[in-house]
């Protein structure tokens, strides 16, 4: 058995003997080290992190109340009626719950053109992508789970046109060797949503998805363990040696800080502002995360005139819908996959902002333009050709620059300036 | 240990946890089945003896619409933009119950799943969500929608339907390739 001093119960000598606390705090904050030279794009990600922990909190609250049962609208009355006009602050909860939703979404992306943007998923940082965007894909599930929850038009008619998706394609490709349509069924429990759906949803999005979620987070926390966090000029930093200056006094000379307290107090003061903009809208502008068509009850028998997803889904959303059946999924599922390919179809070792990256940062920006020109697109309705039309050729171009981007970044030059 | 003996002991446990996990897949599997209540909740009879002439009767099927239309001797469309205006009475899609013939279709639109509206005066159904149109026996008229609206099984009983269940008649469409 291991040696334990005499010490004062619960003090830190105590505290560290039996859990090593101080070697903890040390290795996982205050001496993980963060470069000087990033801004506040870098907080991000904690803001991601606190935003999942409000959204875990106000979903217990909602969890209390909540029934998944789908007859007689019975889920429906008991978000719409019980926990929005019964239970004391309950639309507090629903409200925090369905901004923080919506929000999660723009930090996400955010996170991730800022990542596109800096090349901080190369050069060591690979799994830091592919983690993220496995969270990104979970995070998909755990939103659209909870959209079915409160059983109302959108989340009936947004469950069966998504689990149709599974269907394959048309039975008359390869003798229907590609059309499952007893997958859907299987997937659903029923003929079409109903209760069985109702319950493995809530059941995904209460414990299976936010479990997969938690660990993916840890795995992303690890991933960054090793190469660091980039910085702004996508510098090599020898960590060891600033880390010995910051710590031998000499702080002007290192290019490092501590995560604890100095990077966390840079992160703290822009959740600040993030969280002044969260809470104004959850008191003054929910309604724009809560969508009018789903404050009717689900009914079978009425589809909505315009079935639309959520905004985060619409540029994919826009990839599927202006193809036939068939070419729609493939284009759809590419969407999908591609994204996590990136590491591997960026051909140039630079890591550097895309501005100085020639045709990689025309590509950037026309990205960026481009996927929320497919996300305005996605959310009209697709009667009129001029939007039609718009929509198609975004979609297009969202394909055509995945296809170029291995060729753009061979021919890259290295970039000058590397310290 | 020696290696053989590390191999047969490393072996049979793969071995016996793979059966274990193969086991817990299938019952997970079947957890997410289909529960026999709500397939044997899947058959609906229906008695289309009161029915009227070109008025449009909507029932319920595994969760479905359905749409039921008895047909008028002449049911041809008032229009149709791609150019398929044949008289709908005549198509070999409607089933003859008791004498007369009636349209038996899932009420969906096969574009995405909206619902039409019939307009009797004009013989023929229009979905709002794309402007879709289909026959009085079911015909795409215009697209977006990439086929005919759907039979369901049914097997005819009398003046009775049974939907859910394959009777001769659905039998008969689908070896004629009516019915997919």
């Amino acid at each position: 058995m291991a040696h334990f001093d005499k010490a004062m119960p619960f003090s830190n000598k105590w505290m560290d003997q039996r859990l090593a606390v101080n070697t903890l705090q040390r290795v996982l904050s205050t001496e993980y080290w963060i470069p000087k030279n990033i801004n506040f794009l870098w907080a991000m990600g904690m803001i991601l992190a606190a935003t999942f922990g409000i959204l875990v909190v106000s979903g217990i609250f909602l969890l209390m109340y909540y029934v998944p049962d789908a007859s007689n609208a019975a889920a429906f009355d008991s978000v719409n009626y019980t926990i929005m006009s019964e239970v004391g602050y309950g639309w507090f909860w629903r409200h925090i719950h369905g901004v923080g939703a919506s929000l999660v979404f723009l930090i996400i992306y955010i996170h991730m053109f800022t990542g596109i943007y800096y090349g901080s998923y190369k050069r060591g940082r690979e799994l830091i992508w592919l983690s993220g965007m496995g969270l990104f894909i979970v995070f998909s599930a755990e939103a659209f789970s909870g959209y079915m929850l409160p059983w109302g038009q959108m989340s009936y008619w947004a469950g069966m046109v998504i689990t149709n998706l599974f269907e394959g394609a048309t039975p008359d490709v390869l003798g229907g060797a590609l059309n499952f349509p007893h997958f859907v069924e299987w997937l659903r429990g029923d003929y079409v949503p109903g209760q069985a759906f109702l319950g493995r949803f809530f059941m995904l999005h209460v414990l299976l998805m936010p479990l997969v979620i938690m660990g993916l987070i840890v795995l992303h926390f690890g991933t960054l363990r090793i190469p660091h966090v980039n910085n702004q000029d996508g510098e090599e930093i020898d960590f060891e040696e600033s880390a010995a200056l910051w710590k031998a006094g000499r702080k002007k000379e290192a290019k490092v800080i501590p995560f604890k307290p100095v990077f966390l107090s840079k992160d703290v003061f822009v959740m600040g502002v993030y969280f002044i903009l969260f809470f104004y809208l959850v008191f003054y502008h929910f309604e724009f995360a809560m969508d009018p068509v789903n404050f009717d009850p689900a009914d079978p028998l009425k589809t909505p005139t315009h079935i639309y997803p959520e905004w985060y889904f619409l540029w994919s959303y826009e990839i599927l819908r202006p193809f036939s059946k068939n070419v729609g999924l493939i284009w759809f599922a590419f969407a999908q996959g591609i994204l996590m390919a990136l590491p591997f179809l960026d051909r140039s070792p630079n890591v550097a902002p895309a501005n100085r990256r020639g045709l990689f940062g025309i590509w950037f920006w026309l990205l960026l333009i481009d996927m929320i020109t497919l996300t305005i697109m996605g959310k009209l309705p697709p009667t009129d050709p001029t939007f039609a039309m718009i929509g198609k050729v975004a979609a297009i171009t969202f394909i055509s620059l995945w296809v170029v981007l291995p060729f753009i970044t061979m021919i890259e030059k290295p970039v000058g300036g590397k310290k | 240990m020696s290696d053989r003996r590390q191999f047969i002991t490393g072996a049979g446990l793969a071995a016996f946890t793979g059966l274990g996990a193969l086991g817990v897949l299938y019952g997970a599997k079947r957890t997410w089945d289909m529960l026999p209540s709500v397939k044997a909740a899947g058959f609906t009879t229906i008695d289309v003896s009161a029915a009227q002439e070109n008025v449009l009767v909507t029932e319920m099927w595994r969760g479905k619409p359905i749409f039921i239309l008895k047909l008028a001797k002449d049911a041809k469309p008032a229009s149709a933009p791609n150019g398929n205006d044949a008289n709908a009475y005549d198509d070999k899609r409607l089933l003859e119950i008791d004498g007369s013939k009636y349209l038996v279709v899932i009420g969906l639109c096969t574009h995405l799943g909206c619902i039409p509206a019939y307009y009797g005066d004009e013989n023929k159904f229009k979905c709002a969500c794309h402007g879709g149109e289909f026959s009085a026996s079911g015909e795409v008229l215009k697209s977006p929608p990439p086929s005919p609206l759907v039979i369901p099984p049914f097997k005819i009983d009398g003046t009775k339907l049974v939907l859910g269940e394959q009777g001769p008649e659905y039998k008969k469409l689908v070896a004629d390739g009516i019915v997919a």
